[in-house]
């Protein structure tokens, strides 16, 4: 009962106040508070990982298993910046408590931790995301193999897309004018078309299906006629 | 007697909603200061209520209304039946496929946390993979980037292990917190698929950029991989590299869909009964729009 029904009663009660703030400006407060009562939660569990890091990390370096090495550079980079972070090692003086050394701020690239995070954590990501062109590339390849009817119409829509954002659009079809009957047939007017009407069409009505799922799954949550997410008594 | 406990039940869930989602429309309207005249009760009463999302507010309490009549007639006895959904169904089918081939499962809820709507909606699926995979005694993978989400996570598996009679083959230590940073999360999971190479790969919760890494590393490697979110620029990537997609709403319907039960099942007819009057809306809309136009074309004014 009150492993199920306490959790239950707050999420009703914390869903019924975040739909009060939202349309009354008297109870934004409340909502507010809401929220940060989920902030405290996470800052808790947020020691819960930091843990579980460490103990996962460290076990597999006793035991050395494979890989065990990177588990190394793990902790050693954890540890790195927690050391960095808490100390503020090479923080920039704050110029309205000069002589107060943790007023400084540690995230500009003179202190250390600022130092790591633009100039190793940033690249790593940026390598990472760039890896993403390349996915792209090997993804379209095999969507755009011209099998059946519907893998042609994306095939010759995502051509017509590809040529209207080059200069091909305008060396192929530039010379028909503007205010003419035929404009429909110059790739940028394609494209405009395909962008403006079809995709934004289907993708309303994708969004419009998410909305009201999303407020489906609310209710069910808050009348408490979906327990999945709770454990079972 | 089942029709009345059903009335009765209907009926409190009518009551429950109406509480909960007309909380601001009755405030807006019980608050106004009747002692105080003038210019400050107009000012209370502007506090109290945002008049400028009225029109929200009316869509919002159009459509919860046809999601709760959608689990009244469900409880009344009415038709709940729901289309195929072919992703679902492939649960079994990839679990049992990893348990043949004896390499793991890997599920990945999303990189937001559980106040994100999509992650509880991914948690709420996970419940079911992991069921599947402790009747299948196949080895399921959770890795977060989220502690909360961990700790979720690791409720709903334990859960499912003893709903399945098997509680002993729970192991906390496979559903583990990473980082909360996004690429760092990718680069953990791209090797973690390399190095492992799970049989069936799920991904259900929210995803920006990292979600065509993941599909494609899951295709490189063969898993049989099924996905869902409510991302909708992220939609393609999934259709064009998964085996199976749940797209947006479908997503949020699995929970129901899984369950079975009649309650939830009527809440997506009532969400069906919903779109249809967006619909018509739009239609309506565009009627009067184009009739608008041409009569100001025609008309002059």
């Amino acid at each position: 009962m009150f492993k199920r029904g306490i959790p239950i009663a707050i999420l009703s009660l914390t869903g019924t106040l975040l739909v009060a703030a939202h349309f009354s400006p008297m109870t934004q407060s409340w909502g507010e508070v809401v929220l940060n009562w989920f902030s405290v939660v996470a800052a808790i569990t947020a020691i819960l990982g930091a843990g579980n890091l460490l103990l996962v990390n460290l076990e597999k370096i006793s035991s050395r298993r494979p890989g065990w090495a990177y588990s190394a550079i793990t902790i050693a980079a954890f540890a790195a910046m927690l050391v960095f972070g808490f100390l503020k090692i090479g923080a920039v003086p704050n110029p309205q408590n000069p002589t107060v050394y943790f007023a400084g701020d540690y995230e500009t690239r003179e202190s250390a931790y600022g130092w790591m995070y633009e100039y190793v954590m940033s690249p790593l990501t940026a390598t990472m995301f760039a890896l993403l062109a390349f996915y792209v590339a090997s993804a379209a390849f095999r969507a755009f193999r011209a099998k059946n009817i519907e893998a042609n119409i994306l095939l010759v829509t995502a051509f017509i897309i590809l040529l209207a954002r080059t200069y091909a659009a305008e060396l192929l079809t530039g010379w028909v004018p503007k205010d003419s009957a035929f404009f429909f047939v110059r790739l940028d007017a394609m494209s405009t078309g395909v962008i403006e009407h079809v995709a934004t069409a289907g993708m309303r009505a994708i969004t419009i299906g998410i909305a009201l799922g999303a407020l489906a799954t609310s209710l069910r949550f808050m009348l408490g006629i979906d327990k999945s997410y709770l454990p079972r008594s | 007697m089942r029709i009345r406990q059903a009335h009765a039940s209907a009926l409190r869930i009518a009551s429950l909603s109406a509480a909960s989602m007309c909380a601001a429309i009755a405030w807006a309207q019980d608050a106004a200061p009747a002692a105080v005249d003038g210019a400050v009760a107009a000012e209370a009463a502007k506090a109290w209520f945002d008049t400028g999302r009225l029109g929200l507010l009316l869509a919002v309490a159009v459509a919860s209304a046809c999601i709760i009549a959608g689990i009244v007639i469900a409880r009344l006895g009415g038709s709940v039946r729901i289309r195929r959904i072919a992703a679902l169904e492939a649960i079994d089918e990839a679990v049992g496929r990893a348990t043949e081939m004896g390499r793991p499962v890997l599920f990945v809820p999303g990189i937001q946390d559980m106040n994100d709507i999509q992650t509880v909606a991914g948690i709420t699926v996970l419940g079911r993979v992991a069921k599947t995979a402790a009747e299948y005694d196949a080895q399921l993978e959770v890795p977060t980037a989220r502690s909360l989400v961990m700790t979720a996570a690791r409720e709903t598996v334990q859960s499912a292990h003893y709903a399945a009679g098997r509680p002993e083959t729970y192991s906390e230590g496979r559903i583990n917190y990473i980082t909360d940073e996004q690429f760092g999360y990718v680069a953990y999971l791209s090797g973690k698929m390399v190095r492992d190479k799970p049989a069936a790969c799920f991904y259900m919760g929210a995803f920006y950029a990292e979600s065509l890494v993941l599909a494609e590393n899951g295709n490189a490697i063969g898993a049989i991989q099924v996905a869902g979110t409510a991302e909708p620029s992220q939609l393609p990537f999934f259709v064009a590299a998964c085996d199976y997609t749940l797209l947006g709403e479908e997503f949020f319907a699995a929970s129901a869909y899984l369950s079975g039960e009649r309650d939830q099942l009527g809440s997506i007819r009532g969400q069906d009964i919903g779109k249809l009057l967006v619909a018509a809306s739009i239609v309506v809309g565009c009627a009067m729009a184009t009739y608008a136009s041409i009569a100001l074309a025609f008309g002059g004014s």
